[in-house]
């Protein structure tokens, strides 16, 4: 457990040095955000209907731009190679440094959608349920892309290759997200049950999808 | 499977039984158009676009049955290191895939007599289109792997990946797809079938299928082929080299 | 060939995109495998050779499959 939280705080720590990463995240999605009624109309009524379907969409963008680095750097350098060998299970190292990518990625975009959905006239009832989808949904985005991550290890292009290869799989999420959001917005429906399901996705996620990347992981270093 | 785990036997096999399957397959995929043309009454409903059914559904059962075959053959790399398995599942994709393709093809052209529209996101069709980047997805990192181990290990993740997403995604896009259904009258599901056509569909479907088999088998050959040349030349290089030093 | 009625072009086309997907997988396929028994054929009539292949054709090679041992 006490490696597990070093190795957090490490990648943490990585992470908020290099600033770059997660400001690059966080402008990609104000960009695509704000050219999009650029290419729609400014037609208000509209832009709040597709509002919270846009934002997912731009959410799952975002966050597979910075999937790459989940295991990128420590390939480059060895210490993936060292952290094979150490203490921790190596599903286990794919789940924390997943976990680093959701705090450091996954719940800034989140907290920074409402902000975004000013610009698209979202309705200010939508938010919170907007904010507690996207939190409830962007754990299964960070582990989910980890398997992308450790398939598409060292390969060019893979950037490209990782969100072909993770897009299809985010289709559920991308459905019950946008679902709980919008339920607020779009009449009787409750939005509880989309939203445990997405819940359910992201635990889901987080218990199975270490254990795919820890197999991907020692496919790339053997 | 054990006796067919050798190349060199398997490659014997396949070559007893590519003619075969050959003929056998050309011959029912005939006889399935001709009672798909001639045999076949016309639907009272839709008239006659129900014969493009013919064609649809059984690429659909091949494009779902390429998959299922992929994450078998992924489950024998990973768990039993067959040595064929990862061949087969790189012959099976770009057949499964082609199959895919043609099924949401046909499916949209059958779509526009019947409901209008070339395309309708509902459920079935949705499903298909997911399968087929599911598809791409594989073919792509066969693709950027170059060295064959590791391409077939990581597919064979990947395979097994979408295979437990298949049923979650179903799942999600048949809820989705009640959520936003639409008031045009579109009869989710698709007709339902009349006896006296499910001779021709059965025909048709067996005859792809054993086409299904035929291009596999020349896959696969074409793939074990390729493997060893890759070792002769392999070997080559290494023999010049060992001559010049 | 029956009258296909009025949505005749929508039916001839989309057994028409089938065959013609069809065919050209098969084409790309079969010319592989003709590509690569053909390289096959002209390494080994230029002497390169296989590890295997010498070990299939030498019968003094002990081999795990035989069931009794001598």
């Amino acid at each position: 457990m006490r490696e597990a939280l070093a190795l957090l705080a490490r990648d943490l720590k990585l992470a908020w040095r290099e600033g770059g990463a997660i400001g690059v995240a966080l402008g990609f999605y104000l960009v695509v955000i704000a050219i999009t009624p650029l290419g729609l109309g400014p037609d208000l009524n509209l832009l709040a209907r597709i509002a919270p379907g846009m934002l997912w969409v731009a959410l799952l963008l975002a966050a597979l731009l910075s999937a790459g680095r989940l295991f990128e750097n420590d390939y480059e350098d060895g210490s993936l190679d060292v952290l094979t060998t150490g203490a921790l299970p190596l599903a286990a190292v794919a789940a924390v440094k997943c976990l680093a990518h959701w705090l450091t990625t996954g719940v800034p975009l989140a907290l920074l959608a409402p902000v975004l959905g000013l610009l698209l006239n979202l309705p200010l009832e939508a938010m919170p349920w907007l904010v507690l989808s996207m939190l409830a949904g962007t754990p299964a985005v960070s582990f989910v892309a980890g398997i992308g991550a450790s398939l598409t290890l060292g390969l060019r292009r893979s950037g490209l290759l990782l969100a072909l290869l993770v897009l299809p799989l985010y289709v559920p999420v991308l459905i019950f997200g946008v679902a709980a959001a919008s339920a607020a917005i779009t009449g009787p429906a409750s939005p509880w049950p989309p939203f445990l399901m997405l819940c359910a996705l992201s635990l889901a996620a987080i218990v199975l999808a270490p254990i795919a990347a820890a197999a991907a992981l020692r496919t790339a270093l053997r | 499977m054990i006796s067919l785990a050798n190349p060199t036997r398997f490659l014997e096999l396949a070559a007893r039984a590519i003619p075969w399957l050959a003929v056998a397959a050309l011959l029912l995929i005939g006889i399935g158009l001709y009672l798909a043309f001639f045999v076949a009454p016309p639907d009272y409903q839709q008239g006659e676009t129900v014969r493009i059914m013919f064609v649809h559904v059984p690429s659909a059962w091949l494009a779902m049955f390429g998959y299922v075959l992929i994450a078998i053959a992924a489950l024998g790399t990973l768990i039993w290191r067959h040595p064929l398995a990862d061949v087969a599942a790189k012959a099976a994709a770009p057949i499964g895939a082609t199959f895919c393709f043609v099924a949401l093809v046909t499916g949209s052209l059958w779509g526009k007599p019947m409901w209008g529209t070339y395309w309708v996101w509902d459920a079935r069709l949705t499903s298909m289109l997911v399968l087929f980047l599911l598809y791409l997805g594989l073919i792509a990192l066969w693709q950027a792997i170059e060295e064959p181990g590791r391409a077939g290990r990581a597919a064979a993740i990947l395979a097994l990946v979408g295979v437990v997403n298949i049923p979650i995604i179903k799942f999600s896009v048949d809820w989705w797809n009640t959520l936003h259904q639409p008031a045009s009258i579109i009869r989710p599901g698709g007709p339902s079938i009349d006896p006296s056509m499910l001779a021709p569909l059965f025909v048709m479907a067996v005859g792809f299928t054993l086409l299904f088999v035929l291009l596999h088998l020349i896959a696969m050959r074409a793939e074990i082929l390729r493997r060893r040349v890759r070792a002769m030349q392999q070997r080559q290089i290494e023999h010049a080299a060992l001559v010049e030093a | 060939m029956p009258d296909l009625g009025p949505h005749a072009a929508f039916i001839v086309a989309a057994y028409g995109v089938a065959f013609l997907a069809i065919a050209a997988l098969a084409y790309f396929i079969v010319e592989d495998d003709r590509r690569q028994r053909r390289l096959i054929a002209e390494m080994e009539k230029r002497g390169v050779t296989r590890r295997s292949a010498r070990a299939e054709r030498s019968p003094a090679k002990p081999r795990s499959r035989r069931k009794s041992r001598s």
